[in-house]
């Protein structure tokens, strides 16, 4: 039994301690907000905050996260999150998703990019870029991305 | 009435129209009421188990010759429902996959119901006959046709869902129903009479469904064609949307396959005894898979502990009988192929090519593609005495629903598909033979009949999706083209090359025609009036392939826009202006595409930046016509897509602010086949590559700036899910060889 925080509270997952984040969230904990893609690394889709900094889920184990603070889309975006917030309306406002499966992975990586700036700071397009740049949206939202995220980023000046 | 005409036609055994018309793509437009041609209804047999032949079946449920009434797809209560509250739920008879048809189809039926935009909520179909497509006569996302063929049809569900709303407001008010006035949800009467649709709901469904409604003319309209957000924005920005991986019924396990390293090759020898005792672990149970392949499905309380178990396996493979492809090898019989002769799908007198003052002689190469969409696939089946329920992210529910009938050995009506948001598929979802929904129904069989008494979800891995086949067939094109120093063509000779994508499936007596597959050939020539003589060999390969985001356009528009502009060039003149001579002026909305591109991007006014070229290229698919004017660089040598204008025909927009992201993804999807690492390749069999590291695919940073301008039109919409494609990557081939002055010949770019 591996006793994880998730969104704040201590959940006890009883799963092999090599089992993946992403596999706890969804199957045991029924979390599904975060999205399986590659399970390795490879696409974003499974991102979450470990103590505020953007993992991979699928390919962190439970058992590496005992006694951290994991946060989840479905936090992020639940409202008390002033970033996390701002992030999700930007994201309504432009209508940036398409099929949407990639979209919390991509909120998740935007939302610990942004709380990694000098508050107040306004990325440049290069640094959005970057930021974003792991994770993959097949349909092609990316333009959109980069409005939503620089909007968010003025909401929040 | 569209569906009536469907209906009857099936009724007789017929092929629904637009079938019909998918296969003459150069034939008239389908024009509705127009005669049937009488042909023979599909032959069925040995296709996989599916069931096509069960459509007459089904449509005697409808009325064709029993008492006059609304058919299945026009019955407003199958897809409209008003509570007491006011809030519209509008039932979609489409796959959302990302092209947005989950808010178009409910503004169209919101439009003409008058209703409160901001009260009205959509949620996807089932297998029911009811949202079968009206004019293909099967449940069908695909062919960019959503608009195309349920514009009408939702219009007149929503007229007729007024109609009843005012009658029952005229009963009411005891006042004559043509006194009455709608809107935003509400009726309004003499004497400031007024009820909203929520408090006439249920009288409203008491009255009669009318036979004949009239709808708005266009210039009434208040939604349609005016930006609007998604209806799915918010729950997609929040992680609240659950897709088909995300079903959860109770007691619910999951299973993993493994499947042969080599497409359709059985199992020699199973040893699963480490799998077995594997914490978590269910079930272990060979299973027969598709193509006459077997394998190994381990069934666990979850997907780690199925995927541990999997790896677990000890598994030798009997691989004797079966094709092992070797990529290199493939092109070189391919490039045999292409010298022998052929059926032809255009003659033309080829005599001049000898003595041409110009020529060009080209060959091109294009991979076989994976979908690879973001969700990967899944199905969900939960079997009972009395029948069996899917939920799955599927185009072509009605077909699923058959096949898992076949395994079943229930008859269709005993099992109902629950089609479920989709994280993407761009054909994918659309199997002819229900692939990896038959397989999942195999599982659940198995799993019953082993004594487990649990719905199953059957789950790929990324590497499942990427080895598992039916992907976009690769391509060899040649072409021998002569012509003068003004750039005449007077002769060009093509030779095409690749598997059809129909043969062997249901579809193939509909789509291949002389031994030419429509789907492989669509794209070439038109709009250019040109004298060509093509080719097409259809090799048999042990490959499965399948239709891929814009089909045939994939590699015919990259192989017409790169040579023309090739020509242009070769004859120092101006790319535009050579198209627009060429095309003349029977192809109006190309020149309309093409002009706004061109327009709106400067081309022709501005002066680019040092080391930036202008790349230009037009293409019609599915009944819609996309130009782009891109400016590309070279970055270390690497080409660099800079920018992107996109001109776009599609007739009416219905809802701009989705047409504009269907061009941007699939803009950047088109992107995705120029750069390197977009190909599947085989070896001995084996695909050689396995997640996104082998199989790359954009990322934001390959993200062109982009801006996308709309043609004006009042026509009836056509289709913006794959048409966006097609011109990208020959608009950027063309934009690198002016910088490199190499032509571009194959997809990925070859630098």
């Amino acid at each position: 039994m591996t006793t994880l925080n998730v969104n704040g509270r201590p959940l006890a997952v009883d799963a092999d301690p090599a089992t993946p984040v992403l596999w706890a969230l969804r199957d045991n904990l029924g979390l599904t907000g975060t999205k399986f893609g590659c399970g390795a690394a490879l696409c974003g889709a499974c991102t979450v905050h470990m103590d505020g900094q953007a993992i991979r889920s699928c390919v962190t184990p439970i058992s590496a996260v005992e006694g951290r603070r994991l946060t989840t889309i479905e936090a992020v975006t639940a409202g008390q999150d002033r970033v996390g917030t701002a992030v999700h309306a930007a994201w309504v406002k432009h209508d940036v998703a398409q099929c949407g499966y990639c979209q919390s992975g991509q909120i998740m990586s935007a939302t610990a990019f942004l709380k990694s700036l000098p508050r107040g700071k306004q990325p440049s397009a290069a640094e959005i870029d970057a930021a974003m740049a792991g994770n993959v949206c097949r349909c092609g939202t990316y333009a959109r991305i980069r409005a939503a995220v620089a909007d968010a980023a003025r909401a929040l000046a | 009435m569209i569906a009536s005409a469907l209906n009857e036609a099936l009724a007789r055994g017929e092929l629904p129209r637009a079938l019909q018309h998918l296969l003459e793509r150069d034939a008239a437009p389908l024009a509705e009421g127009a005669p049937l041609p009488r042909r023979r209804f599909l032959k069925l047999a040995g296709a996989g188990g599916l069931a096509l032949g069960a459509w007459p079946v089904l449509a005697a449920d409808a009325p064709a010759n029993g008492p006059a009434g609304p058919k299945p797809t026009e019955r407003p209560a199958a897809f409209v429902q008003i509570a007491g509250d006011g809030t519209v739920t509008v039932t979609v008879n489409r796959l959302e996959f990302g092209q947005g048809v989950h808010t178009a189809l409910p503004l169209v039926l919101a439009e003409e119901l008058d209703a409160d935009w901001s009260r009205v909520r959509a949620q996807l179909g089932t297998n029911d006959i009811a949202y079968a497509d009206p004019l293909w006569g099967m449940h069908l996302t695909g062919g960019s046709t959503a608009l195309k063929h349920s514009f009408k049809q939702y219009r007149e569900l929503g007229a007729r869902a007024r109609a009843m709303l005012v009658a029952a407001a005229a009963e009411r008010w005891k006042v004559d129903a043509a006194t009455l006035r709608t809107s935003a949800g509400s009726v309004t009467g003499p004497g400031g009479k007024r009820a909203s649709y929520g408090e006439l709901a249920e009288a409203a469904m008491r009255q009669p469904v009318p036979a004949a409604v009239t709808l708005k003319d266009p210039q009434q309209f208040r939604l349609i064609g005016k930006p609007t957000r998604r209806l799915d924005a918010k729950a997609k920005s929040s992680g609240r949307q659950d897709f088909g991986i995300d079903m959860k019924l109770p007691g619910q396990l999951t299973a993993v396959i493994a499947r042969p390293p080599v497409f359709g090759a059985k199992l020699a020898s199973v040893d699963d005894a480490a799998a077995r005792a594997m914490p978590g672990v269910k079930a272990v149970l060979r299973v027969p898979l598709d193509r006459g392949a077997e394998g190994v499905a381990v069934i666990a309380t979850g997907y780690w502990p199925a995927r541990q178990a999997r790896e677990a396996l000890k598994l030798q493979w009997d691989t004797a009988a079966v094709e092992k492809v070797d990529s290199q090898r493939q092109l070189a019989q391919y490039r045999e192929l292409a010298g022998q002769s052929g059926p032809r799908q255009f003659d033309a007198d080829m005599a001049p090519l000898d003595n041409a003052p110009k020529k060009i002689e080209a060959e091109f190469v294009f991979p076989y593609l994976a979908h690879a969409p973001m969700e990967p696939l899944n199905c969900t089946v939960r079997l009972s005495d009395r029948g069996a329920e899917l939920w799955v992210g599927s185009q072509m529910p009605g077909l699923d629903g058959m096949a898992a009938a076949g395994v079943f050995g229930l008859k269709p009506e005993q099992v109902k598909v629950n089609v479920q948001m989709a994280g993407g598929g761009f054909g994918r979802r659309a199997i002819p033979t229900s692939e990896y929904v038959v397989e999942a129904c195999q599982i659940a069989k198995a799993a019953r009949a082993a004594g487990l008494d649990a719905p199953v979800r059957t789950l790929w891995s990324r590497e499942d999706d990427i080895h598992g086949g039916y992907y976009r067939p690769m391509h060899l094109h040649r072409a021998r083209i002569g012509f003068d120093a003004q750039g005449r063509v007077t002769a060009w000779d093509h030779v095409l090359v690749g598997q059809s994508i129909t043969a062997g499936t249901p579809f193939e007596a509909m789509m291949v025609k002389n031994g030419i597959d429509a789907t492989a050939v669509e794209g070439m020539r038109a709009p250019y009036p040109l004298p060509m003589r093509l080719t097409v060999h259809h090799p048999k390969v042990n490959v499965p392939v399948l239709w891929w985001r814009s089909v045939g356009s994939t590699h015919t528009a990259f192989v017409m826009e790169t040579l023309i502009d090739e020509i242009a060039r070769s004859t120092n003149q101006d790319p535009v202006a050579y198209r627009l001579a060429l095309i003349g002026t029977q192809h109006p909305r190309h020149r309309a595409a093409l002009q706004l591109a061109v327009d709106r991007s400067g081309y022709g006014r501005k002066t680019l930046a040092a080391g930036r070229a202008w790349g230009v290229a037009v293409h019609e698919s599915f009944e819609s016509v996309v130009a782009y004017v891109v400016e590309a660089s070279l970055q270390d040598g690497r080409p660099k897509l800079e920018r992107v204008t996109a001109g776009v025909h599609c007739n009416l927009a219905v809802n701009p602010l989705t047409v504009e992201a269907q061009v941007q993804g699939a803009a950047l999807m088109g992107l995705a086949t120029c750069l390197p690492g977009a190909a599947i390749t085989l070896k001995d069999g084996v695909v050689e590559q396995h997640n996104f590291g082998e199989y790359a695919v954009p990322r934001i940073t390959d993200m062109p700036q982009i801006a996308v301008h709309i043609v004006p039109s009042a026509e009836p919409p056509t289709g913006m899910g794959e048409p966006g494609l097609p011109p990208l990557a020959p608009a950027f081939a063309n934009a690198v060889a002016r910088l490199t002055g190499k032509p571009q010949r194959a997809l990925p770019f070859v630098v």
